[in-house]
């Protein structure tokens, strides 16, 4: 299956820390993107392809990369703090799912973070300028540069590390920091830099045209019907609509993705809220985040205000997407705020969960919980949402929201071992903008961890569903779990059991269109 | 990277998909799935068919779903699922499938 070696589970629901090995993971990196998606994102692209593969660096690139780094810690002086105050303690050295799984030193978060802190020291500190050596400060090379491409790309970005820090060191903005110097001397990745371009083309991850979009919609009103009997609609760029919904393209495309998104138009429909998407921000996620970079993180953030506005919604939900949730619960107004013509009885903006939540208290939904006993589940806390965001109105909400509402749908849930859920969760082992094909040894690798707590829990409890409320965990998952021995299919989206045990009680959509009736009697071979 | 069709070289990217996608033919889909150890039956040239057409007419390969209902309505309610389009493409339809149909790779979180 892999000319790797894939990890062994030990099955007792704890992991083994390995022994450090040197360079398991020496390598190019993933992909490098050319010019022309560099020149996309505003960076320069000004360098040359060379045989073999790969690319040159743009001329001056030493220069370029360290004005780039003074820019950076004195525009967010949270990187300059952090390239200050780790004291090597070792708190983080054992908590990244990456080194458990690769054994490879450097991606000891501590290590992986001095590729950076050891230039920082060289050129920006007194004692790393005269006495280098005894401060562990390096020149800028490009064998540097190599280390760097390489390994902040075995960094997701998940932040476990940080929660362990004595100090609250985030490591992930040392890797964001590390990215965007990157990207400003030609080392881009062609898995994200491609895919902003395409959301900036067309307006998603996936280059999914509206047309395309409409058809997609179109298939999923006909299947719902020919399984429930009840039109429920699937909107697109309908003005005046109360919500707009925004959601990973992720959801439109694949599995088990788009049987959450089922789900979110079930709850819409038997609620009674009118939603829509938007062809022009048809997409949830922010890659902008995960390359540091803040211009082009909000050139796609600016979209969602721009569809708001244009389709005069009155409130803004996000669908099951990890780090667009923590685009939007953290930083979405100051990227693209004030949003001050929404409702403002509602938050800005909401997540496809909490109004699940909220309408389960209510009571304004029946569930038939049976309709998922085939399954005993267990969730996956995603890193972004559980570390840098919340749901609901009390701490902690980000955690009790998804398994309430898998609770209140399902008559068996588990949770997985303590020390790998909440906000101790381990990554999907794919964020981060690591979900690309060139990275599978890096993924399968990094699932380790997570696939140690659910064989823990499938042999001790009977688990045989883990759920979970992110576009990339499941994509990753459906991909790397055979590697261990589970099925794809054991990965199921939070809105697909809501979808299952729901009764849909309302016949008519409040959204039906007008022609419906008519369009019936002749519209099955169309 | 660059397959030998007719000695013609034909430029595709790291990945085996094609640069331009206007070089495709026949023999482009054969020589791809040779160099992957996969024999190009009838079954497999139904979802490649399939897969081509959607491309032509929305400039984007078909979602799984979509795809999984076509299949199921040409060729019958049993190969309408994915554990079926995974029986031919191993490395999944939405990948393989479109490398050998000339259609770029679907990016994403997919």
């Amino acid at each position: 299956m892999a000319d790797y070696d894939i990890p062994e589970l030990n099955g007792a629901g704890y992991i083994k820390v390995p022994a450090l090995e040197r360079d398991t993971m020496k390598g190019k990196g993933p992909f490098m993107a050319k010019p022309e998606f560099q020149e996309a994102l505003h960076f320069p692209d000004d360098f040359e392809p060379v045989e073999g593969g790969g690319y040159t660096l743009v001329p001056d690139w030493k220069e370029k990369a360290l004005a780039k780094l003074d820019d950076l810690r004195h525009r967010y002086r949270s990187l300059q703090l952090y390239l200050d105050i780790c004291v090597k303690c070792g708190a983080c050295t054992d908590k990244c799912h990456y080194f458990i799984g690769t054994r490879d030193a450097k991606n000891m978060p501590v290590a992986r973070q001095d590729l950076l802190r050891k230039v920082y020291r060289r050129y920006f500190t007194f004692a790393g300028k005269h006495f280098p050596r005894l401060v562990g400060a390096v020149d800028l090379t490009e064998e540097v540069v190599n280390d760097w491409y390489n390994y902040y790309h075995q960094c997701s970005q998940c932040r476990r590390c940080s929660v362990y820090c004595p100090y609250g060191i985030d490591t992930a903005e040392i890797s964001m920091a590390a990215r965007e110097i990157l990207d400003t001397i030609g080392r881009g990745t062609k898995y994200n830099n491609e895919i902003i371009g395409k959301v900036f083309k067309i307006g998603n991850n996936l280059g999914l045209p509206a047309m395309a979009l409409a058809d997609t919609l179109e298939g999923l009103e006909e299947d719902v019907e020919d399984d429930t009997g009840i039109k429920v609609r699937f909107p697109l760029d309908e003005e005046g609509a109360e919500v707009l919904l925004i959601t990973p393209s992720a959801d439109f495309f694949a599995e088990p993705h788009v049987d959450g998104l089922i789900g979110y138009a079930k709850v819409f429909h038997e609620a009674g809220i009118s939603w829509t998407l938007s062809s022009h921000a048809s997409e949830a996620a922010n890659f902008g985040m995960f390359i540091g970079s803040y211009e082009n993180m909000r050139r796609i953030a600016l979209r969602i205000r721009e569809a708001a506005i244009r389709l005069k919604v009155r409130r803004i939900v996000f669908g099951e997407c990890g780090h667009a949730w923590r685009v939007a619960y953290s930083f979405l107004n100051t990227l693209a705020g004030p949003f001050d013509f929404l409702d403002p009885k509602y938050p800005v903006p909401q997540h496809i969960l909490e109004i699940t939540w909220g309408l389960i208290q209510e009571g304004r939904l029946v569930l038939d919980k049976s309709q998922n006993d085939d399954k005993v589940l267990t969730f996956h806390d995603s890193c972004n949402v559980a570390r840098a965001t919340r749901m609901g109105d009390r701490p902690g909400g980000q955690f009790e929201i998804p398994r309430q509402v898998i609770r209140a749908v399902c008559n068996h849930f588990v949770d997985m071992p303590a020390d790998t859920i909440h906000d101790a969760t381990y990554c999907c082992g794919g964020g981060g903008g690591l979900l690309t094909d060139d990275l599978m040894e890096l993924r399968v690798k990094g699932a380790q961890p997570r696939m140690e707590a659910l064989k823990y829990v499938t042999e001790q409890q009977g688990v045989t569903h883990m759920a979970a409320i992110c576009a990339i965990c499941k994509s990753q998952f459906t991909k790397v779990i055979p590697y261990y021995g589970f099925t794809m299919d054991q990965i199921v989206s939070v809105h697909q059991l809501v979808s299952n045990a729901i009764v849909l009680k309302r016949e008519v959509s409040v959204q039906a269109r007008p022609d419906a009736d008519d369009a019936d009697d002749d519209s099955d071979d169309a | 990277m660059a397959l030998e069709i007719d000695g013609k070289n034909i430029a595709t990217d790291e990945e085996g998909y094609l640069e331009n996608l206007n070089d495709w033919s026949k023999e482009v889909a054969e020589a791809m799935a040779i160099s992957e150890d996969v024999n190009l039956t009838d079954e497999h040239w139904e979802i490649i068919n399939f897969l081509r057409e959607y491309y032509e007419e929305y400039q984007i390969a078909p979602a799984v779903r979509v795809l999984t209902k076509a299949v199921g309505k040409r060729l019958g309610a049993d190969k309408g699922n994915s554990k079926y389009l995974y029986s031919l493409f191993p490395y999944g339809p939405g990948k393989q499938a479109c490398k050998y149909a000339g259609l770029p790779k679907p990016t994403g979180c997919v």
